[in-house]
């Protein structure tokens, strides 16, 4: 049963995004953001979207996986919406009871809306299109002048990529554990809240003692391969930027250039 | 014997782990000689200090008394350490523990990176190593889809890409199948009799002991017995007192002996076992008293 969940949400493909730099992705995703929160007027909001639709399109995920994606936030979204239509002052659209929603709320709550669903979506577009191991490679790059600043960039991106690697095989441990405690008679479904937790117990110890197991022959078999930090180590991948990478700086850097003009001239 | 030849050699070797009492040695002046080429097994009950020797060999455990000595260099020495644990490489029990990415072929490069080793020299190390185990159609799947004995042959590329001169293999069948047990197996003696690396297998299993030139058996910190396998499995006796048990062809002359057979004391496969017994018979009591036994 635990098999069943999917790390990383990578979806594996050969289209110009997935091709692209992870860094590349990284600094546009993130100017992406940035420009999101400047932007202002509906032109703005349309060109973003267009810079969206487009990336979307290029990558060929499919708009129902990005809904799925976006589906738990789906509440908060909702709460916000109606927050701002209630609360935001101006002329009266409906009136009922004591509470007044107002025109300017409604394009308030409707901005607001479209904003966090398209930085969700921006955000979803990163981790669906670059594998995890591709993405903490291009971080850790990305990072590498804060090793000046003293900041462990390389043990950072050492430990998410084991993080990683050793999911897979903590989840098979606890899916024995689980079927030999249930064997036993353990109870991990009925109940309430608190005696379902405390069924976990059972479950938890022998996971942690064997990962401090684990983590302690992985790091003398880690040894034994020469590791000692990141000082002077080479890498099997190089990151190289390509044409694809110039185009989309290109694309976008026109595309948020448009939004910040827009912005600073007040449409 | 020139002292080139020589790869592995620990002299009156002593060591006590810091928990046990001071009487408890798990090593206990113990004398060893690992020839260049060599494939060596290392055979023991637990307890025995098999594992803790094999430590001794790349320098995790440094002997708290005697010394080590990889390829000439002392092991306590700390500015050779990189340079002993390049020459002689571990692959450990549990194939899990060991394999450090998510990508076979990132895994394998592991080694070479931590060395600082140019990225088109990783590259072909890297082929070179997977190809070496037979594990190259998979360099870009996840280690964790693999099987046991396939996750294990990915940990020895692992080693491989380091391109030692010796390796120490602790245990490595013990979590494995059948099938498993042998691919390991197998890919062992190739790496030993085509590359000439020196193979060090610590082992309790007979059958995987009968496979090698040399076996040494340890017991309470001490070589019990030191031989070809023909030599020391010979010594039934010997191998009983300390509770380990001999393949089931020695047992079975050991046994007709005992019951007045003069049958030399040296078949390990099956059939030369069988022949063994047939030609004895035969010298015994002729052709037909064959059929009624």
């Amino acid at each position: 049963m635990l098999k069943d969940i999917t790390l990383g949400q990578y979806f594996p493909g050969t289209t110009s995004i997935h091709r692209m730099d992870p860094r590349m992705k990284l600094i546009l995703t993130t100017a992406y953001i940035v420009v999101l929160f400047v932007a202002k007027g509906i032109l703005s909001y349309m060109l973003l979207l267009a810079w969206l639709l487009t990336t979307v399109r290029l990558s060929r995920i499919k708009i129902s996986v990005i809904f799925r994606g976006v589906r738990p936030l789906l509440f908060i979204i909702s709460l916000t919406a109606l927050l701002n239509m209630l609360y935001t002052p101006g002329r009266p659209a409906l009136e009922f009871w004591i509470l007044t929603i107002t025109y300017e709320g409604i394009f308030v709550a409707i901005k607001m809306v479209s904003r966090i669903i398209m930085l969700i979506t921006g955000t979803l577009l990163l981790t669906y299109t670059t594998s995890p191991i591709v993405l903490t490679d291009g971080l850790e790059q990305l990072l590498n002048p804060l090793k000046k600043l003293r900041v462990p960039v390389h043990e950072l991106a050492m430990m998410m990529s084991i993080a990683l690697r050793f999911i897979p095989t903590l989840i098979e441990e606890a899916d024995k554990i689980i079927n030999a405690q249930k064997a036993r008679g353990a109870d991990f479904e009925t109940g309430s809240i608190f005696k379902r937790a405390k069924a976990l117990i059972p479950l938890l110890v022998p996971l942690f003692i064997s990962a401090f197991r684990r983590a302690d022959e992985l790091a003398i078999a880690m040894e034994c391969r020469c590791y000692r930090g990141g000082e002077g180590r080479t890498s099997l991948r190089q990151l190289k930027y390509s044409s694809i990478d110039l185009k989309a700086m290109l694309f976008s850097v026109i595309v948020f250039t448009a939004v910040i003009v827009l912005r600073v001239l007040g449409i | 014997m020139g002292a080139s030849e020589i790869i592995l050699q620990g002299k009156d070797l002593s060591y006590r782990y810091e928990s046990s009492p001071e009487s408890d040695l798990a090593l206990d002046g113990l004398n060893i000689t690992v020839k260049r080429g060599e494939l060596l097994a290392v055979l023991g009950h637990n307890g025995s200090g098999k594992s803790t020797l094999a430590k001794h060999f790349n320098a995790i455990l440094l002997p708290t008394g005697g010394a080590m000595y990889v390829a000439g260099m002392d092991t306590s020495d700390e500015d050779m350490l990189y340079l002993v644990r390049q020459t002689v490489g571990m692959v450990f029990q549990n194939p899990d523990n060991q394999i450090v990415a998510n990508v076979v072929e990132e895994d394998v490069a592991f080694a070479p990176e931590n060395l600082g080793v140019e990225t088109h020299e990783i590259r072909k190390r890297v082929d070179d190593a997977l190809k070496a185990v037979g594990m190259y159609e998979y360099r870009e799947h996840a280690p964790h889809r693999l099987s046991g004995g396939q996750k294990q042959r990915v940990a020895i590329a692992g080693v491989i890409a380091m391109m030692p001169e010796c390796i120490v293999l602790d245990e490595p069948t013990a979590m494995l199948d059948p099938v498993g047990r042998n691919e390991v197996l197998k890919t062992i003696k190739k790496l030993n009799s085509e590359r000439g690396i020196t193979i060090v297998l610590i082992t309790h299993h007979m059958e995987e002991a009968a496979i090698c030139d040399r076996v040494v058996v340890m017991e309470s910190g001490r070589i019990a017995a030191d031989g070809t396998p023909k030599e020391v499995f010979a010594k039934v006796e010997l191998m009983k007192s300390i509770d380990l048990a001999v393949p089931q062809t020695i047992e079975l002359i050991y046994r007709l002996r005992k019951r007045g057979l003069d049958i030399p004391l040296d078949a390990l496969s099956v059939e030369e076992c069988a022949e063994a017994i047939m030609s004895s018979l035969s010298t015994v009591g002729g052709g037909s008293h064959v059929r009624n036994y």
